[in-house]
C-alpha cells in the first residue's frame, strides 16, 4: 500500500516537474520573439558562450579529427579503400561528432556556469528582487542565453568540424600518406549540402536543449532541488547530466526519424 | 491599505501559515516578530505577490493580489519596495549600478539625472564613497544600506523590510533602524519591519504583531505589547 502511494507521489511530482519544464521552454521561446530584447545582455552572453568555448572546441575538434584519421585509415585499409578516408572523416564529423561533441563542450563550459549563476541568484533572492522591480526575470536571465546560444552553437560546431577535418588531414595525409587531393576530392564528392544542414539543425536543437535544461535547473534551484550551496551544486550536476542524456536521446531521434 | 484574511500556506505538507489575519493602515509602520522559521519571510513574500497562498486573501488598496495577472500585477508591484534578508544585491554589478538599475530599466530619466538621483540616495543611507565597490567587497551593514537605497529609489508606497538588522552588530543594527525611521518620516510609506531587535524596534513602530505557530498570536501597540502576560510573548519580549 505504502509502496503504491510512494510510487504515485513520485509520478505526480515528476509529471509536475515535466509540466513546469515544458512551460519554461514555451515562455523562453515566447519572450525571445516578443520584444523588447536586452541586446547588450545578448551580446555579453554571445561573448561568454561563444568566445570562451572556442579554444576548447578547437582543441577537442582537432583531436577528434586526428583519432578519426587513425581509426578510419586502419579500418578502411583492411578493405583497400583508404581513399575514402576523406568522406569517412568528413561525414562522421559533420553529421554526428561535430554537433554532439560541441554540445558536450558547451554544456560543460557554459551550461554549467549558467545553471550555477542563475541558481545563486535564485537562492540569494536576486531573482525575487528582479521580479519585485516589475521586471521579467525571463527577459534578463533566460532570453539572452537562449538567443546567444542560437547564434553560437552552429558556429562553434562549424569550427569544430573544420578543425576536425584538418586534424584528419594531418594524420591521414601528412602521417599515413593518403594523397591530399584524394582526401579532399573524395570528401567534396560524398559530402553534400544535406549533410551540412543536418549538422546545423542538430547543433541548433542541441543548443536549445542545453539552454532549456541549464536555465530551468538554475531557475528552480531551491524549489525542486533543495536550498543553499548544496542546492546549487545539485542543480548544476543535474543540469549537466540531463543535458548530456537529452542530447544523445534527441540525436538518436533526429537521426532515425528526420534524416 | 493592506488587509490579510485567513491566509494558509504549506510547503510539501509542512503547514507554515495556518490562518493569518492582519490589517495594516496607510502610513503605518508595523513590526512583525516571531521565532526563526515561523514564516515571517513567507508572509512578506505573500504580501509582495512572490508566493501564491493555498487559501485566504491579501488585499492591497482593495485589490486582491491573487486575482491580479501580468500588467496589473507588475503595476502593483512597482508600488512595493522590498528589503531582502540578505540584501539581494546583484553581485555582478557595483553598488552604483545596483541602485541605478531600477531607474534605468523602468524610467526614461537621462543618465545625468539617474546619476544625481543615485548619488543622493546613497548619501542618504551613508554610503558616499563606496559607489563603485562590488557587493562582495563591502560589509554586511553596507550591503543592507545599499539594498535599502535600491528599494527606496523608486519611491515605493509600501516597504517590506525582512530582518534589516539581523547579522549586524548592535550599533549598526540601531543605526539601520534609525535610518528606516528617518526614511519613513521623510517619505511616509506604509511599512512592515520583520525583526528580532526587541525592544529597540518598539521606538520606531506604531504597532507590533507576533507570529507563533502559523497564526498572529498577539497584536497591539508597543505599550500594550509590553504589558501582555501570555508566556510565549513574555519569553519573546524578554521581560520577566
Ligand atoms: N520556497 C520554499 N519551499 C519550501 N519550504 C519553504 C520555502 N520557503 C520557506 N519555507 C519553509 O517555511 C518555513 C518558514 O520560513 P521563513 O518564512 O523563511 O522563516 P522566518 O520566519 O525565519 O523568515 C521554514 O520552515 C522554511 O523551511
Ligand atoms: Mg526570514
Amino acid at each position: 500500500m505504502l509502496m503504491i502511494r510512494k510510487l504515485g507521489a513520485a509520478t505526480l511530482r515528476n509529471l509536475r516537474i515535466m509540466g513546469v519544464m515544458g512551460l519554461f521552454l514555451f515562455k523562453g521561446f515566447f519572450y525571445s520573439v516578443v520584444p523588447p530584447v536586452k541586446i547588450t545582455r545578448v551580446l555579453k552572453q554571445v561573448h561568454f558562450i561563444g568566445f570562451q568555448s572556442t579554444l576548447v572546441i578547437m582543441l577537442t575538434g582537432c583531436f577528434a579529427g586526428m583519432v578519426l584519421g587513425f581509426q578510419g585509415y586502419n579500418s578502411l585499409r583492411q578493405f583497400g579503400s583508404d581513399a575514402f578516408l576523406g568522406p569517412a572523416v568528413g561525414l562522421a564529423l559533420i553529421k554526428e561528432l561535430g554537433p554532439v561533441f560541441s554540445a558536450f563542450v558547451v554544456t560543460g563550459m557554459a551550461g554549467s556556469a549558467i545553471t550555477a549563476e542563475i541558481g545563486i541568484m535564485r537562492i540569494s533572492e536576486q531573482v525575487d528582487a528582479l521580479e519585485l522591480m516589475g521586471l521579467n526575470p525571463y527577459r534578463y536571465l533566460v532570453v539572452p542565453n537562449f538567443l546567444a546560444m542560437i547564434v553560437c552553437m552552429p558556429l562553434l560546431t562549424a569550427i569544430f568540424d573544420v578543425i576536425g577535418i584538418f586534424g584528419g588531414y594531418l594524420i591521414g595525409v601528412k602521417l599515413l600518406g593518403v594523397s591530399a587531393g584524394v582526401y579532399f576530392g573524395e570528401m567534396a564528392a560524398y559530402v553534400d549540402m544535406g549533410d551540412v544542414m543536418e549538422g546545423i539543425y542538430k547543433s541548433l536543437s542541441f543548443g536549445i536543449i542545453i539552454i532549456w535544461v541549464c536555465c530551468f535547473k538554475g531557475y528552480y534551484t531551491g524549489i525542486f532541488t533543495g536550498f543553499g550551496a548544496e542546492g546549487v551544486s545539485k542543480a548544476t550536476i543535474q543540469a549537466v547530466v540531463m543535458s548530456f542524456v537529452l542530447i544523445l536521446v534527441w540525436d538518436y531521434f533526429m537521426t532515425s526519424v528526420l534524416f | 491599505m493592506i488587509s490579510i484574511d485567513d491566509l494558509h500556506k504549506s510547503f510539501d505538507g509542512n503547514e507554515v501559515l495556518r490562518g493569518i489575519s492582519l490589517e495594516i493602515k496607510k502610513g503605518e509602520v508595523l513590526a512583525l516578530i516571531g521565532g526563526s522559521g515561523c514564516g515571517k519571510s513567507v508572509l512578506l513574500k505573500h504580501i509582495a505577490g512572490l508566493i501564491k497562498p493555498d487559501s485566504g486573501r491579501i488585499m492591497v488598496d482593495g485589490k486582491d493580489m491573487n486575482m491580479l495577472k501580468g500588467g496589473a500585477l507588475t503595476d502593483l508591484r512597482e508600488r512595493f519596495g522590498f528589503l531582502f534578508q540578505g540584501g539581494a544585491l546583484f553581485d555582478s554589478m557595483t553598488v552604483f549600478e545596483n541602485v541605478a538599475f531600477p531607474l534605468k530599466e523602468k524610467t526614461k530619466l537621462s543618465n545625468q539625472l539617474v546619476r544625481e538621483r543615485v548619488f543622493r540616495e546613497l548619501e542618504n543611507v551613508g554610503l558616499s564613497g563606496s559607489e563603485y565597490k562590488y557587493p562582495s567587497q563591502i560589509s554586511g551593514g553596507m550591503v543592507k544600506r545599499a539594498a535599502l537605497a535600491r528599494s527606496l529609489v523608486m519611491d515605493p508606497e509600501i516597504m517590506l523590510f525582512d530582518e534589516p538588522t539581523t547579522g549586524l552588530d548592535p550599533v549598526m543594527g540601531s543605526a539601520i533602524l534609525n535610518l528606516i525611521d528617518a526614511c519613513h518620516k521623510r517619505l511616509s510609506f506604509t511599512a512592515i519591519v520583520v525583526t528580532h531587535e526587541i525592544p529597540g524596534v518598539f521606538d520606531i513602530v506604531e504597532r507590533v504583531a507576533m507570529i507563533h505557530e502559523g497564526i498572529i498570536l498577539a497584536e497591539g501597540t508597543p505599550e500594550e505589547f509590553m504589558s501582555f502576560t501570555e508566556p510565549v510573548v513574555l519569553a519573546f519580549v524578554g521581560r520577566d
